[in-house]
């Protein structure tokens, strides 16, 4: 039977409470990753490994956190994104909201799109496909 | 000298789990330091037991072929004590599998089958685009030193592939006693 978004969001946070060491009420769908609950790099392997384990699926390196559009000369031009390079962000986080970061499109503030929410929504994503 | 915290494997599946033993003694100066009057073997070195533990079993995954970096110890809990005169048993084992990126491993320290402490760690590859090494230098965490005391320490006669990196041979070496 498939998961409700309710009882994937709980899977979330089980598996970002046990990887981030942080509260379960921290863990809020608008909760940024990083910026909020402190993950730092190896903790965005942490979590994609936790999320696996939890919901039995594959994520693919890059698929969860992108970071690919950030090496391209192409995409990155004085430290903001080009229209490109918007594009192609846009492709690779269909589930994240990028209207305010579209604005200003600082590299730096990328990592604030990962939030749980789009974590949440990736993951149903996931959970539909192997389910087709 | 090599910083080396566990003595010896006794099972090793590859890509899946390992189990070495390590046994605390009071020659170790570290136990009459760490605490004064009151010999323990302090936890921090059984994280560094289970890293070694796990390392190796992430590292014989790709043939020693990548630098496995101890990235995150994300839990660590000790219900007992370890003194002199104790044999203690590190069992870690790969959750899911060893990626191209770096594993997760599970560990359980026991002593005579009692719980003494579970340990979750990260290992990373530490990925040359990153951190370049310089031409030439090889792998510093797997090298030519430490597969020879891996292949000393009878990983080989346990299923892992250690491979032999140095072109003039150990002689002695091969057929060394398990028990070396």
């Amino acid at each position: 039977m498939a998961l409700s978004r309710d009882e994937i969001m709980e899977k979330t946070r089980e598996a970002l409470v046990d990887a981030l060491g942080v509260d379960e009420d921290e863990v809020t769908p608008e909760a940024r990753i990083g910026s909020d609950l402190g993950a730092e790099s190896i903790d965005y392997l942490d979590i994609v490994f936790r999320l696996e384990k939890a919901f039995n699926i594959k994520i693919p390196r890059g698929d969860l956190f992108p970071d690919s559009v950030l090496q391209s000369e192409e995409y990155v031009q004085d430290g903001k994104l080009t229209e490109k390079g918007l594009e192609e962000l846009r492709s690779q986080l269909p589930h994240a909201d990028l209207s305010a970061f579209e604005k200003n499109p600082n590299v730096d503030d990328i990592a604030d799109l990962f939030t749980v929410d789009m974590i949440v929504r990736y993951i149903e994503s996931k959970l539909a496909e192997q389910a087709d | 000298m090599r910083w080396i915290w566990i003595d010896r494997f006794t099972v090793f599946e590859r890509g899946r789990r390992a189990t070495a033993v390590k046994c605390v003694t009071l020659a170790e100066e570290h136990l009459h330091d760490h605490v004064p009057g009151y010999p323990v073997h302090p936890p921090t070195l059984m994280i560094e037991g289970m890293a070694q533990t796990a390392g190796v079993l992430v590292g014989d995954a790709f043939d020693f072929a990548e630098k496995v970096i101890l990235a995150k110890v994300t839990r660590a809990t000790f219900h007992e004590r370890v003194r002199p005169g104790d044999r203690i048993q590190f069992d870690a084992e790969i959750q899911g599998e060893v990626r191209a990126e770096g594993a997760a491993v599970s560990g359980r320290i026991s002593r005579n089958g009692d719980l003494v402490g579970e340990i979750e760690l990260m290992f990373a590859h530490l990925d040359a685009s990153r951190a370049p090494v310089e031409p030439g230098k090889g792998n510093f965490v797997f090298n030519d030193d430490f597969v020879r005391l891996l292949r000393m320490r009878t990983l080989r006669t346990l299923g892992a592939d250690v491979p032999s990196r140095d072109p003039a041979g150990l002689p002695g070496q091969e057929g060394t006693s398990p028990n070396a």
